[in-house]
């Protein structure tokens, strides 16, 4: 709550950082990382939906029992065997600069609202098993909703729209379509 | 190893900014989309504006290779796929990358949020082969797919606007978004 940065200073730095990204490796992109992670727990228990087969010439081949995950030659399935590539660890890494910005600067997460945040405790009370209930069935929808999508707010809107995608902006309108509304009557005040 | 080092140092400063920001903050997150609090609506504005005048000036210049850019497709789907996202967004307060690094800066309810975000994305996994068959309108692509609107010089993605250097078409289109963090007001509701 005490981040000291105005919106120009903050929206500079932001942006840079999203340009340091594409400018060394590709745009950040954060919600395929979900599929990733369920990949790797569930093909422990069924192998058939991440199987590598290589070929005579070396090459390796990427496959899935299921329709999703063997999409683009598999490249779900490759990413979840090689786990510690790229893609997974940049969003540990997301986690580590979290924790290290609330330590080094950042604005802190008052103890009040490490289970609550202050304007849900407003509307909703404090019971505890609500704020879980919601944030469970919240992060239900945002994943549903960014794989149906192909991205989230990281890959269509601020990667995308950097790159005047058109998918960017057709994401954005389709998400500030309804999440105005759904905040403006979930929390009156 | 390079790649590895490097996701540690972009990723780790895109999680550094993003919570030094407050953007990790779902307060922020729900004042913004009641339109009460816009501090944060106009720092990502000016961020995609900037980052896209810097990107294309650099690309012009020979300095950013355009086999980095990386347009994703267009199709009903995104526009659907977003409202669901919205339902989620308006009534957490957190995105897919923003609730993870809210939980490297101490706030615990993300483990719920990203909880339900594992059950969220492997729902997407299981029906996809239904969806793929019996609503494939879902996946009927807008204006050719992969495009943009602006010539990135990578010809994997057609421009809208091809008529004109990129550098043009983007330059016009991030000025609109700076001058928009600019005149956007700190709230339009109390």
């Amino acid at each position: 709550m005490n981040s000291s940065w105005g919106w120009l200073k903050s929206g500079t730095i932001l942006g840079l950082s999203f340009l340091l990204a594409v400018a060394l490796v590709k745009p950040i992109g954060v919600s395929t990382q979900y599929v990733i992670a369920d990949c790797f727990i569930f093909c422990k228990l069924k192998p058939e939906l991440a199987q590598e087969k290589v070929n005579d010439d070396g090459s390796k081949t990427y496959t899935s029992s299921n329709a999703y995950l063997n999409k683009s030659n598999g490249k779900y399935v490759k990413n979840t065997l090689n786990i510690a590539s790229y893609g997974f660890v940049f969003v540990l890494a997301m986690f580590a600069g979290g924790f290290l910005s609330a330590k080094i600067g950042g604005p802190k997460v008052e103890s009040d609202e490490k289970w609550i945040p202050q304007v849900w405790r407003d509307n909703m009370g404090s019971s505890w098993m609500k704020r879980m209930l919601g944030a469970f069935a919240s992060g239900f929808f945002i994943l549903f909703g960014a794989r149906l999508a192909g991205g989230c707010t990281s890959g269509h809107m601020m990667s995308g729209m950097m790159q005047t995608s058109l998918s960017g902006y057709i994401f954005a309108a389709g998400v500030f379509a309804i999440a105005v509304p759904v905040a403006i009557i979930v929390f009156k005040k | 190893m390079k790649e590895i080092i490097l996701a540690i140092l972009v990723g780790g400063s895109f999680g550094f900014v993003l919570h030094k920001v407050g953007a990790t903050n779902p307060n922020k997150i729900v004042g913004f989309l009641r339109l009460t609090d816009l501090h944060l609506a106009k720092a990502i504005l000016f961020a995609i504006g900037f980052s896209s005048l810097l990107l294309f000036i650099l690309m012009a210049l020979g300095v950013i290779s355009p086999t980095h850019i990386s347009v994703k497709a267009s199709y009903m789907g995104v526009i659907l796929g977003g409202a669901i996202f919205g339902i989620g967004f308006g009534l957490g307060g957190y995105c897919p990358g923003t609730t993870l690094v809210a939980l490297g800066a101490g706030r615990k309810d993300s483990i719920f949020m990203i909880l339900g975000g594992l059950v969220g994305a492997w729902a997407y996994v299981l029906v996809f082969g239904w969806l793929e068959t019996n609503m494939s309108w879902l996946f009927d692509k807008i204006a050719g797919g992969k495009v943009s609107l602006a010539v990135t010089g990578n010809e994997a993605f057609p421009a809208l606007i091809d008529g004109m250097p990129g550098v043009v078409v983007a330059g016009i289109v991030a000025v609109m978004f700076m001058g928009g963090a600019y005149l956007l007001p700190n709230k339009l509701r109390n």
